[in-house]
């Protein structure tokens, strides 16, 4: 955290230092020229989702500026509960279930790689770190290697010949077949962060609980989760944009059961049957957008110190 | 209207107890296992902290890790052994070989220009006075599915016959300029370029934010030092700055390599692999859960988690290193 304090000062003596090569004024211009130029597809995107669906096709979305004729009836089509987008009761449905998909998908693998975390970093065992490593390496490997195996055991467990050593659980197609491979494909990262983070922790806080007599669940509760909140604000963030940004997941285990298909998921069908309604499109990608932007924006102060907590040393 | 509602309501409710059930349980096994005292108090500890995790783990990464590698040795319904005919199928066949040179050219060029932009942006921030606005706009396209920048970035490539308007940016562009637009998503190989300026557009600001905290990280004095000896601009990054990131700078190009191996979603979502733009883990999709072909999908699996060991190895060396130091 100590990092973030020192931020100002080296940069006056740099800013000094490296005028020669990029003045303080070429910096800034060449910056926003990237920021400009990383900010029109968006804008494109945006300003397509207010024409009405003639314009989109007559001529580009840079009209705009020239021949402002702005609609919000893309927006009210794609919400409408009756059939006007031509998929029943709108997008809203699909928005629901990214909600529904999400929150769980988030607070499980925290919760549970918080306390992962705390144990390989104060209650040290033999081989703790071993299997500290051993979760380190698990970030690397491809979720795709999981998939197929994982959608076995959902629906018909696991056997060894004759033998049945998991049965089935049959919740493939459900809810719960979505959170459990998220938290799971979670924990390598989470795990590690939170482990970065909560290892830094003060050694005489911890030494003084226990002198204390507190158990390491009362610590956990009373020291670690409170003091841990940055890290796990940050994280929150990463997961939170992971899954409701997944595409990969979703289309693997809810199998095409309509009633459970993300947003994401859906726009990914949509963005071929709805070919022609570039109108009904772009709303709708502006709507998954808009959600995560917001958790984005409103817990970025974290983000950073969390990253820092991460690999940046 | 109460259609919509009696279709929803449930679905939230289910979250909410999902959650309530999850808390719950977890209190009263923390308010139990901390009635435990003595010798017994610790392993109980250990086994409730960690036990979950490692048991998710075990079942969803570990597991299903050593089975891909059974599967990929078996054929289309893995009911026989086939040895390695999946794999030598994967690197002989003439439309896999335009898959895997794809793959290829993507772990060759999206993380050197990601990274390399990134640290561009950063260097060039740290000489700004009020960065948080344009640090914003270019971090952005990261909170954006990569569905949804393939539908955002359809607006700029789209084209439509040479009697109809261009409403695509880059085909009217391409007009303005007096060259005849074509159907870029369809040029072989330029649309897998065209894809990758998606990627480096997304992760371009990951890599700002990362390689910026760094960069504010090096040490006033050691900068001021040799400020003082007249190092300047170029010298000054290549002789000091960058020496002082460089960690940080392989670390970002790891994640870059690594996320543009298992990139999937953009191919996806925009030609769907088709006109020569497939890669590695699309192919493994279609060939799993389309073609139905699970040995030849797992060999496509494996050879994705081979290609990542060398990364693997270097970040375990590199973590092994830093925590021998604190």
């Amino acid at each position: 955290m100590s990092l973030l304090n020192r931020s100002k000062a080296p940069k006056l003596a740099e800013q000094n230092a490296g005028r020669k090569l990029f003045g303080s004024r070429g910096a800034t211009i060449t910056v926003w020229i990237i920021a400009v130029l990383w900010t029109i597809p968006t804008l494109g995107l945006f300003s397509t989702s207010f024409r009405p669906k003639a314009d989109i096709s007559a001529n580009g979305w840079w009209n705009l500026i020239t021949h402002p004729h702005l609609t919000l009836g893309n927006y009210s089509a794609i919400f409408s509960t009756s059939t006007v987008s031509g998929i029943p009761n709108g997008i809203l449905p699909y928005v629901i279930n990214s909600f529904v998909i999400t929150i769980p998908a988030v607070i499980f693998p925290i919760t549970i790689a918080t306390m992962a975390a705390y144990c390989l970093a104060w209650v040290k065992f033999r081989g703790s770190d071993a299997v500290f490593y051993g979760i380190f390496a698990m970030q690397i490997v491809p979720i795709q290697l999981a998939l197929v195996p994982l959608l076995n055991l959902f629906t018909t467990g696991v056997h060894l010949g004759h033998y049945t050593l998991v049965p089935g659980l049959h919740i493939a197609g459900k809810f719960l077949g979505i959170w459990v491979p998220h938290t799971m494909f979670a924990l390598p990262l989470a795990i590690y962060l939170l482990h970065n983070f909560i290892s830094a922790l003060p050694r005489d806080l911890m030494e003084a609980a226990n002198v204390d007599g507190a158990s390491h669940f009362v610590v956990f509760r009373r020291i670690v989760l409170p003091l841990a909140i940055p890290a796990i604000a940050a994280f929150t963030i990463f997961q939170f944009m992971w899954v409701w940004n997944d595409l990969l997941v979703a289309l693997t285990f809810t199998g095409g059961t309509e009633g459970i298909d993300p947003l994401n998921n859906k726009l990914a069908g949509l963005a071929g049957t709805w070919g022609s309604h570039w109108e009904l499109l772009t709303s709708s990608t502006f709507v998954t957008i808009l959600v995560p932007l917001i958790v984005f924006f409103s817990l970025q102060r974290y983000f950073v110190r969390g990253l820092l907590a991460g690999s940046v040393k | 209207m109460s259609t919509f509602w009696s279709d929803n309501l449930p679905k939230l409710g289910q979250m909410v107890a999902a959650i309530a059930i999850f808390l719950a349980v977890l209190a009263v096994i923390f308010f139990l296992a901390g009635r435990a005292n003595g010798k017994k108090q610790r392993p109980i500890a250990i086994i409730i902290f960690l036990g979950p995790a490692l048991v998710l783990l075990l079942f969803g990464l570990l597991g299903p890790a050593i089975r891909t590698l059974i599967l990929s040795f078996k054929g289309s319904a893995s009911h026989s052994w086939v040895g390695f005919a999946n794999y030598h199928w994967l690197f002989t066949d003439e439309s896999e070989r335009i898959v895997l040179r794809n793959t290829f050219f993507w772990i060759l060029f999206t993380p050197i220009v990601t990274t390399g932009l990134g640290l561009l942006l950063a260097v060039l921030l740290d000489r700004m006075r009020r960065e948080s606005v344009a640090k914003s706009l270019i971090f952005m396209p990261m909170a954006i599915s990569l569905v949804g920048a393939s539908i955002t970035w359809s607006f700029v490539y789209k084209y439509a016959n040479s009697n109809q308007p261009q409403v695509g940016l880059m085909s009217s562009l391409a007009k303005h300029l007096g060259f005849e637009p074509t159907n870029w998503l369809l040029t072989q190989p330029l649309n897998t370029f065209l894809l990758m300026v998606i990627f480096v557009w997304s992760q371009t600001g990951f890599a700002m934010v990362i390689l910026s905290a760094a960069i504010k990280n090096v040490p006033t004095d050691v900068v001021e030092a040799s400020a003082l000896d007249g190092a300047t601009g170029w010298r000054l990054f290549r002789g000091i700055t960058f020496p002082m990131v460089r960690s940080t700078f392989i670390v970002v190009l790891a994640t870059m390599v690594v996320t543009s191996l298992k990139l999937f979603d953009i191919v996806r979502a925009s030609t769907g692999g088709n006109f020569g733009t497939s890669v590695l883990a699309n192919e493994m999709y279609s060939e799993t859960f389309i073609r139905y072909d699970a040995g030849r999908g797992a060999a496509m699996a494996i050879v994705l988690f081979i290609l990542v060991i060398p990364v693997l190895i270097y970040n375990i060396t590199n973590l092994r290193r830093e925590r021998a130091i604190s």
